[in-house]
């Protein structure tokens, strides 16, 4: 609790410097990896995360320091050859575009390493501290990195405004935005670019393995809660920069735990949580709506069966046992006994005895169902043309869907039926 | 002879890695075969504290849970909440090497493996891992003899498990119709992909061992219209790269791994040459 007071505090220079290069940073990268993920780019980040090494080695002899711009000039450049190589590969080749990426991904960094190991080997002066591109140093950002993060956090927000509408239809229909007359090519660019620019800065505080996480992972998240990108780039943003947050923070209270793969785990936690509890796109929600369909189905069917078999004996309210029930139509063996329990519980169905039969509501809903079905037999014979030996499994699935807007207008269409098909009579109430 | 020993271990690595990855590429899984190179380290750090030493099963058995693990994940979140396969791979890889990270940080004193190790393995230091019998003979470098294995682990999987591997990788829908499980031959390439990985971690690295398994495959897939052809040219290719690697490596002295891999690269921009010179060349044979 102290240390969280005193992190929170901010009193200590270093830890507001952390704090704010990875709060910054996680948001940057979010709203870019957000757009990445929508354009369904979103290991194109990991290649670039890679593939900007030998560019910052090669910078690097060049001119021979470690001047940041100068090192994020050659990460631009060869990340950008990284993505023109994707893309040449992809238009002259057959290959597919996940070996690409592993290709380039791999080779680019393998190259990066063999310059590096070169370079160190060397004796050039100055060289220690390259391999912070390799693994990230959050903890030892420097007032520059902050710069840097902060500069570039700014460029994205107003570029983002400035492109806002181009980016989102490219992102989510390139072809109507080229049908439009919009920028598509120069939009593009320009999310590559800033790709490119998140990567660089960011792996000089996470490394080249993590980098890729804070592009796609709170988009991952933010995804599952929204279908509006604007607020998906606002939940992006807002994941990002609370991983970061909780990142610094846990590396503050325990010094010999890395920042980096910290707020990867939690930005991990943070997707795992939304993909489970999302409502509507969450595993849970879905889960639930798919149990209450079946359920729906079950018990439609049950009250189906116990009109029809009532029906043949002259009375849809009369006593049906349960062996005649399942002998009419099959029911899982978890089915009946839960469908049966719902039925009772809605009081729907008396049991009475070894059978059960409708109540007054019951009769209603049953005979509801029983006039879909029918009304759809008769729609399809009719209407459709269809063989009346054809139509029983259609109207099987179809009679749990229709509404009672599609009803009233079904009874419309056909002149509100007596009988179906199988002449069998259509109930009304 | 130190030369033969690296150069041989590295064949080895190779051919292993060249002829699983051509499977990747078929089955267009090159970037699960990433992911899984990644997400081993967790499995071979926890391996590594239960046993407490680099005892190479426990090692093995780590890595293949973790492999097998992340394929899992990769499925589940890819099928049961729609998201991205990309984005799925890319969540779980990170995930699990973060943990892998963490890991190393916590134990630190315990684990002896470090982060550069991770990334770039040091091949150059096999001649000095000599292997020993109780009476004193020298066997040579153990690196290389399990690397040996590695490589009739690996042909004796293919050999072995050929028409399965064949037909669940070119019509899986055809397989299922004759019988062949299409899940237990997926399960069993993931597992043989994670036991290429990690012991291919030590002398090459996680991301380098990707370079392996992706570009000699794709290089033979530009070049091959049938699978043992695609996977002797593959095969030759990490060979090729190896040899290659290790005299660019000596001769700048950088990492051999890192010179094996932009050997690769090279050989794959040949190849996709060669591949689009056929692509022109075709009509004009067919003119005459």
């Amino acid at each position: 609790m102290d240390t969280l007071f005193r992190f929170f505090s901010f009193d200590d220079a270093n830890v507001r410097l952390v704090t704010l290069g990875t709060v910054l940073l996680g948001a940057a990268a979010a709203v870019v990896g957000a757009f990445a993920y929508l354009r369904k780019r979103s290991l194109v980040g990991d290649a670039i995360a890679h593939a900007v090494l030998p560019g910052v080695v090669l910078a690097f002899v060049l001119v021979e320091n470690k001047n940041p711009l100068a090192l994020i000039g050659g990460a631009l450049f060869s990340g950008w050859l990284a993505l023109l190589s994707i893309d040449g590969i992809r238009s002259y080749s057959k290959l597919k575009l996940d070996t690409i990426i592993g290709l380039v991904l791999s080779v680019f960094f393998g190259f990066g390493i063999f310059m590096l190991t070169a370079v160190q080997h060397s004796g050039l002066a100055n060289q220690a501290g390259l391999d912070k591109f390799l693994f990230g140093k959050a903890a030892s950002m420097s007032p520059t990195d902050i710069y840097a993060f902060a500069g570039l956090s700014a460029l994205l927000l107003l570029l983002v405004t400035l492109f806002y509408k181009a980016f989102k239809i490219v992102s989510f229909n390139r072809d109507y935005a080229i049908t439009l007359g919009l920028p598509v090519k120069l939009s593009e660019f320009v999310l590559s670019t800033l790709t490119v620019l998140a990567v660089t800065t960011g792996i000089q505080a996470v490394g080249v393995v993590l980098m890729a996480a804070l592009l796609i992972t709170p988009a991952a998240a933010a995804r599952s809660w929204t279908d509006r990108l604007l607020i998906m780039l606002l939940l992006a943003a807002a994941f990002g920069a609370l991983g970061g947050l909780v990142g610094s923070f846990i590396s503050y209270s325990a010094p010999r735990m890395p920042t980096g793969p910290w707020i990867v785990m939690s930005l991990s936690f943070f997707a795992l949580f939304s993909l489970l509890f999302a409502p509507k796109r969450g595993v849970l929600a879905k889960v639930y709506k798919q149990r209450k369909n079946r359920e729906k189905i079950i018990t439609e069917n049950l009250l189906k069966a116990l009109y029809v078999l009532g029906e043949r004996q002259g009375n849809p309210q009369c006593l049906i046992t349960e062996k005649e029930l399942k002998s009419h139509r099959s029911f899982g063996l978890t089915e009946f006994p839960l469908a049966i329990r719902k039925l009772q519980n809605r009081l729907l169905i008396i049991a009475n005895g070894s059978g059960y039969r409708l109540s007054d509501t019951g009769l209603t809903e049953a005979a509801r169902v029983v006039r879909l079905h029918r009304l759809w037999e008769m729609y399809l014979t009719t209407r459709m043309n269809m063989r009346s030996d054809h139509i029983h499994p259609n109207a099987e699935t179809v009679e749990h869907i229709i509404t009672p807007e599609l009803e009233a207008e079904l009874i419309k269409e056909l002149n509100r039926p007596r009988k179906d098909p199988h002449e069998s009579e259509i109930p009304y109430n | 002879m130190n030369d033969l020993y690296i150069i041989l271990t590295a064949s080895f690595i190779s051919v292993s890695c060249a002829l699983i990855g051509s499977f990747l590429v078929l089955r267009q899984m090159a970037m699960v075969g990433d992911a899984i190179s990644h997400a081993v380290l967790p499995g071979i750090v926890l391996a590594y504290l239960f046993a407490g030493n680099r005892d190479s099963a426990t090692m093995l058995v780590g890595a293949v849970v973790l492999g097998v693990f992340a394929t899992m994940l990769i499925e589940l979140f890819h099928k049961k909440t729609r998201l991205q396969e990309d984005a799925a791979i890319g969540v779980t890889f990170t995930w699990l090497f973060a943990l892998g990270v963490i890991l190393i940080s916590v134990y630190t004193g315990q684990v002896d493996l470090d982060q550069d190790c991770v990334l770039y393995g040091e091949i150059a230091y096999v001649p000095l891992d000599l292997w020993f019998t109780n009476s004193g003979a020298n066997l040579g470098p153990k690196p290389l003899w399990i690397a040996g294995a590695l490589l009739i682990l690996v042909l004796g999987f293919i050999l072995r498990g050929y028409r399965g591997l064949f037909l669940t990788s070119f019509n899986p829908d055809f397989a299922a119709g004759m019988g062949i499980s299409v899940v237990a031959w997926h399960y069993a390439l993931m597992s043989m992909v994670s036991v290429t990985t990690v012991v291919s971690f030590e002398s090459v690295g996680a991301i380098l061992v990707v370079a392996l398994l992706i570009a000699p495959a794709a290089s033979a897939y530009l070049l091959t219209k049938s699978l043992p052809r695609m996977l002797a040219v593959a095969a030759a290719f990490g060979v090729l790269s190896s040899i290659l690697g290790y005299y660019l490596a000596k001769w700048l002295d950088g990492s051999i791994a890192g010179a094996i891999s932009s050997v690769a690269g090279v050989l794959f921009v040949l190849a996709l040459g060669i591949s689009r010179l056929e692509a022109k060349g075709l009509p004009r044979m067919a003119e005459q």
